[in-house]
């Protein structure tokens, strides 16, 4: 289960690429890839191994100005799903 | 057109040679036919028009990529351009220095195929002894940091082995496992009656295969791809005609599928000839069955046309005749017969003997 606590980052076989003719973010994996929104985006680009998510949602509630508890809800579902699908994982 | 249609994928077919002679190859049968290689100035030139068209993912593969010793030229270059760079291999022939040379010039995965588990079976599949190579290359793989495809094909004489591959994989560490069903196109279809599963044998793979991908969730992404004869309706084939792919043969010619080419009164134009982008825009073999006006009923008015895009051309035409009929593996195809038939006699299959590709087509 992803926590506040966790410490993710992006699975060895994704990675994120900034696509021209969409302006949007993609994460890439093996014969697929996921088009971001700029919040996903935003979320992905911080899963670096280093910074908890706990710390991912205070930085993008600041960054937005919206509630941290909302934000949590949100990031934590997100990465959930991620996590599911194998896109992300807990740094060692 | 329109802008949303965009190929995101160029499957780059390197080469039809091949160590392998495996007996579901989707290569062409008439393969050992087919002009010279593109050079590597224009497969260079290629892959950066493929870019600029809104490309993301490379497919590096064959036949067997391996084989062409310009392969880190095109990875680096991929790599320049923020392609995804995905090498769909055999594993064989590959030394150690040089998979660890396409690591540090920045390739993104490794898909290594595994005809079955153990070396007998696998390599009577193959028509090579390749199977240990496999393992001492899936583990280099993993050992140098890449992540790990292994990608086994099913049929009747392994299907019933699919948790040994499932554990197999695990063993090896696999990043994902494709468990793809021979699909009846290329060399599989002159060994059908050989390769096509019962649908006991398929529902119990499935089984199988659904707890693995649920207790695995998370480690190993599990891919369970059904045989379109089982299916009743079509699959989306390629996402569409000249919607989302582009794949460029060895010899040069841009095509919608990996066989696109061996459908009759079409023409397919070659990067030699013209820029990719073009080719991909206005040539008449892009737009033969791109959008919906080629259709036939029941596909013209059928609510699923937007899904799965009238199924598979070159099945079409392989099973009919007619390469804008409607698919037969879909129920509602007017030709379904044919796979009934097909499925009725895997129930009772007979000794039959493999066809091996080579350059000589089956007659």
């Amino acid at each position: 289960m992803i926590s506040a606590e966790s410490r993710l980052r992006l699975a060895a076989k994704a990675r994120l690429r900034f696509d021209r003719k969409s302006s949007r973010y993609m994460l890439l994996y093996p014969e697929r890839g996921l088009v971001l929104n700029p919040t996903a985006a935003d979320v992905l680009q911080r899963c670096d191994g280093e910074r908890t998510v706990g710390s991912i949602v205070a930085e993008l509630a600041k960054q937005y100005g919206h509630d941290a508890p909302a934000v949590e809800r949100e990031v934590l579902g997100f990465l959930q799903t991620m996590a599911d699908r194998g896109l992300v994982q807990a740094a060692p | 057109m329109s802008d949303s249609e965009r190929p995101y994928t160029l499957v780059a077919e390197l080469t039809y040679r091949c160590p392998l002679r495996c007996v579901y190859c989707s290569n062409p049968l008439d393969y050992g036919a087919h002009g010279d290689e593109l050079d590597t100035p224009t497969w260079l030139r290629v892959l950066r028009e493929a870019e600029d068209l809104g490309v993301v993912q490379v497919n590096l593969t064959g036949g067997e990529p391996l084989v062409r010793d310009d392969l880190e030229a095109l990875i680096e270059e991929c790599r320049r351009l923020d392609l995804y760079t995905n090498l769909i291999t055999s594993g064989v022939p590959l030394r150690r220095e040089r998979l660890a040379r396409f690591r540090a010039l920045g390739l993104d995965n490794v898909q290594i195929s595994i005809q079955d588990t153990a070396a007998a079976a696998s390599d009577r599949i193959a028509g090579v002894k390749a199977f240990d190579r496999k393992l001492e290359v899936a583990a280099w793989v993993k050992e140098l940091g890449f992540p790990l495809t292994l990608n086994t094909v099913l049929h009747r004489e392994n299907l019933d082995r699919v948790e040994a591959v499932i554990a197999l994989a695990e063993r090896l560490g696999a990043d994902r496992l494709e468990l793809a069903n021979t699909q009846y196109l290329g060399w599989a279809l002159p060994n059908r009656a050989a390769l096509l599963p019962s649908r006991a044998q398929l529902a119990h793979a499935r089984e199988v295969a659904a707890a693995a991908r649920k207790r695995l969730t998370g480690t190993m992404e599990v891919l369970f791809v059904t045989p379109d004869y089982y299916t009743d309706l079509p699959k989306a084939c390629m996402d569409g005609w000249g919607r989302r792919f582009i794949v460029l043969s060895p010899e040069g010619r841009a095509l919608p599928c990996h066989a696109a080419h061996t459908l009759p009164g079409l023409t397919f134009e070659s990067v030699r000839d013209r820029p990719l982008g073009e080719i991909w825009r206005d040539s008449a073999g892009f737009r033969a069955f791109r959008g919906e006006d080629w259709m036939p009923e029941p596909c013209r008015s059928c609510d699923r046309r937007a899904i799965d895009f009238g199924g598979c051309r070159c099945q079409a035409y392989l099973l009919t005749g007619n390469a804008a009929a409607t698919d037969p593996t879909c129920k509602l195809s007017p030709d379904h017969h044919l796979i009934e038939t097909a499925r009725e006699a895997a129930e009772t299959p007979t000794l039959t003997e493999l066809i091996y590709r080579t350059t000589k087509s089956p007659s």
